[in-house]
């Protein structure tokens, strides 16, 4: 008996030489990830991404692991710190592949960082499901880094979502034609503004106030109260994180009474609840989830008892589900080859916590949120493009 | 000048050969060591043309991230209209503009002012662009060439051994000489007839062009270009600090800063993701407590104690 252990072990021992892989009862499989822990982009990362790293390989292993080829892997995760530097990114990858030889490689975080990182994820091959860019050009980059997929849209359909949800409430007389629109002065922000203004002229709304403030304004307070006294029926606020939080705050301080309040980026987290409480409700912002659907509530709940935080609800649900996307399509081509695995991105559907994803011919995910709003302590979607689960948009009501 | 003696020509063709051998280095090594060699290729060429200014004259210039950033928008916007070798010297000389501009403005002060002023500068174009994308209504901008990791590689090679021929011939000149005089003593040097605003300020052109150089040749690696990343603080402060580890007596000596910075950071970046920040802070600590000098200085300690002990002093 114990010789015979002995043969077959040495036949495995034998066996895995050859493979050059260590043979043990369940194997270990490297996933490298590579996102900001410092930096101007860290505090983000925190909430929409490395909790979501955490959840899925705790997810995978809870199941048993990744079923490749038979053969099943325990997933262990390398993290590395970008620092928000793009050339710091690109070595992380260079490092994950050749020196860690990580088998799976998460796209990183961020429009710039996951740009700067494709060429590099194109020359190994690797599928780079981003998650967390935002970008009109999705035709002409995935005609140049045809591994590169695009799951979080563009700013044209957010701003079409925007305009078309206060054309309804609008049209149901929660509010007049009168706006005040504002944005940070960064990239983001510029572009939603350039996209915004014609199409809320188009459908005859009057911009009674705008105005731009550069990215890290502390005191928001002489915007807050110039557009109170322009008397907008409507505010929208094309912002980032901090100003998100400083805009609302001042609207509280001077009592802006407008039927409809937007504000973009960080609307969703779950900390923006948390400091205004019951403020909230009615609020508007970019992002949104099914917050109702079976698939997000029970992603929710397990986000939580993993990682000891919630889940935001814009960009959380769609990072893990480009992680879903990619462990199916591995799991469903049954082997590490690359191609293979891009291909089957390309051609098939996949059911995932948002919902179902299937990428264009530009490798580019049609259906996402695009608006959602803060009703009962949950941010719901109210406007997407093809994601089933919309609820209806409320009027806001008076600031408590 | 004067001619060149033997020893200057078997310098010389020391540094070619050296040169020849770093640039083997994307056959030789892997992609992970081509891209550890860009970034050392890059702050060689910042860390270097730095000290031939900051070195003379002791002004510490915090000013590479902006003259970088302006490097990477002159490829990022002049990429769709014009071919990509004519951006370089375009990038050069815009650098070289702005650099006797701020030169002209706050060379005339000196010490903590200059600091200041240069640290402001990065941010102070950032926000002009930004503005200037707030009124056009331009995002980031896609930088999509088919420029490779090698290419990228060999162009900073060549711009680190540029500056170096060049930090060589200004040492033999009347130019370097003058500048040896005013980080001595900036009076006497006026007084020996030394236009000292003059000379700084054509010294201070060479990092500002080199850094927007280093920039528009890594502007296709970044691929997308936005404010915040093109003009990230952080770079002028690693280039002083490499500099400053190298010491910048010697024109090799950023050099010998730049490598063993590089590797430690790697070393850091891979073992405490967490901490990076953290125990960065702790290396400059000790840079600056155990070597004030830099490396230039511990090997001039090393050189004068063997001697010393030999009795040749």
């Amino acid at each position: 008996m114990k010789r015979r252990t002995f043969t077959r072990l040495a036949a495995l021992a034998l066996a895995a030489g050859v493979a050059g892989t260590p043979a043990i009862a369940q194997e270990v499989l490297k996933v490298g990830a590579v996102a900001p822990k410092t930096g101007p982009l860290a505090g983000g990362a925190a909430v929409s991404y490395w909790p979501n790293v955490k959840l899925w390989i705790s997810d995978v292993n809870g199941r048993g692991g990744l079923k490749v080829g038979g053969k099943t892997y325990k997933l262990e995760a390398i993290e590395y710190d970008d620092q928000t530097n793009p050339g710091e990114t690109i070595k992380a990858v260079q490092r994950l592949v050749d020196q860690d030889k990580a088998k799976i490689v998460l796209p990183p975080y961020s429009t710039g960082l996951n740009l700067a990182a494709a060429p590099i994820y194109a020359r190994y091959g690797l599928p780079m499901i981003t998650s967390t860019a935002t970008t009109d050009k999705a035709d002409a980059l995935s005609a140049q880094f045809p591994n590169v997929f695009i799951t979080l849209g563009g700013a044209k359909p957010v701003v079409q979502g925007v305009v078309d949800t206060m054309v309804k409430l609008r049209d149901r007389g929660d509010i007049g034609k009168k706006l005040a629109m504002v944005n940070v002065a960064d990239a983001f922000g510029i572009e939603l503004m350039n996209e915004a203004k014609p199409a809320f002229k188009k459908a005859g709304f009057d911009l009674v106030y705008e105005t731009s403030y550069p990215l890290g304004t502390q005191d928001l307070s002489p915007v807050m109260k110039a557009a109170k006294a322009a008397a907008p029926d409507a505010f929208i606020a094309w912002s980032y994180p901090p100003d998100t939080f400083a805009l609302t705050e001042q609207a509280i301080v001077e009592d802006l009474k407008v039927g409809a309040f937007f504000t973009a980026v960080a609307t969703a987290f779950p900390a923006y609840a948390g400091r205004f409480r019951t403020g909230v409700e009615g609020v508007l912002g970019i992002g949104g989830v099914n917050a109702d659907g079976e698939a997000f509530k029970t992603y929710a709940k397990r986000h939580e008892e993993v990682t000891g935080a919630k889940p935001d609800y814009w960009a959380s649900a769609m990072v893990y589900s480009s992680f879903q996307v990619l462990e199916k399509s591995i799991e469903a081509v049954g082997s590490f080859d690359n191609a293979a695995i891009i291909k089957h991105i390309k051609a098939n559907s996949f059911d995932t916590v948002i919902g179902p994803i299937k990428f264009d011919q530009h490798n580019n995910n049609p259906s996402f949120w695009t608006v959602g709003q803060w009703q009962g302590g949950v941010f719901k979607g109210v406007a997407s493009t093809g994601r089933d689960g919309a609820v209806d948009v409320k009027k806001k009501a008076a600031w408590k | 000048m004067s001619a060149l003696s033997s020893r200057d020509w078997g310098n010389l063709s020391l540094c070619a050969i050296a040169l020849a051998i770093a640039a083997c280095l994307p056959w030789t090594a892997g992609a992970y060591g081509l891209s550890i060699g860009v970034t050392i290729a890059m702050y060689t060429a910042l860390a270097t043309s730095w000290a031939l200014f900051s070195g003379p004259t002791h002004y510490i210039s915090l000013a590479s991230a902006a003259f970088f950033g302006v490097g990477t928008y002159v490829t990022g916007i002049g990429i769709q209209y014009l071919p990509y070798w004519t951006l370089l010297p375009i990038a050069g000389v815009a650098g070289a503009v702005m650099a006797a501009l701020v030169g002209l403005a706050t060379l005339r002060l000196s010490g903590v002012y200059f600091v200041i002023f240069t640290l402001g500068l990065a941010e102070f174009v950032r926000q002009i662009i930004t503005w200037s994308q707030n009124i056009s209504g331009t995002k980031g901008i896609y930088v999509l060439t088919s420029i490779g990791e090698m290419h990228i590689y060999w162009q900073l090679l060549g711009l680190a051994a540029l500056v170096w021929l060049l930090g060589w011939l200004i040492g033999r000149s009347r130019l370097g000489f003058a500048l040896r005089i005013i980080g001595d003593d900036e009076a006497v040097a006026r007084h020996s007839g030394i236009d000292t605003a003059r000379a700084k300020i054509l010294l201070f052109m060479v990092p500002g062009a080199v850094a927007a150089i280093t920039g528009a040749v890594l502007a296709p690696r970044y691929v997308y270009i936005e404010p915040s990343l093109a003009f990230s603080p952080m770079l002028s402060f690693q280039v002083v600090i490499m500099a400053l580890l190298g010491g910048t007596g010697r024109l090799w000596g950023p050099l010998v800063g730049v490598i063993p910075f590089t590797f430690l950071w790697e070393a850091i970046s891979v073992s405490f993701p967490n901490q990076t920040t953290l125990l960065l802070g702790v290396c400059f600590l000790v840079i600056v407590y155990l070597l004030p000098k830099g490396f230039v200085g511990l090997i001039d300690l090393a050189n004068k104690r063997m001697r010393s002990a030999e009795g040749y002093v």
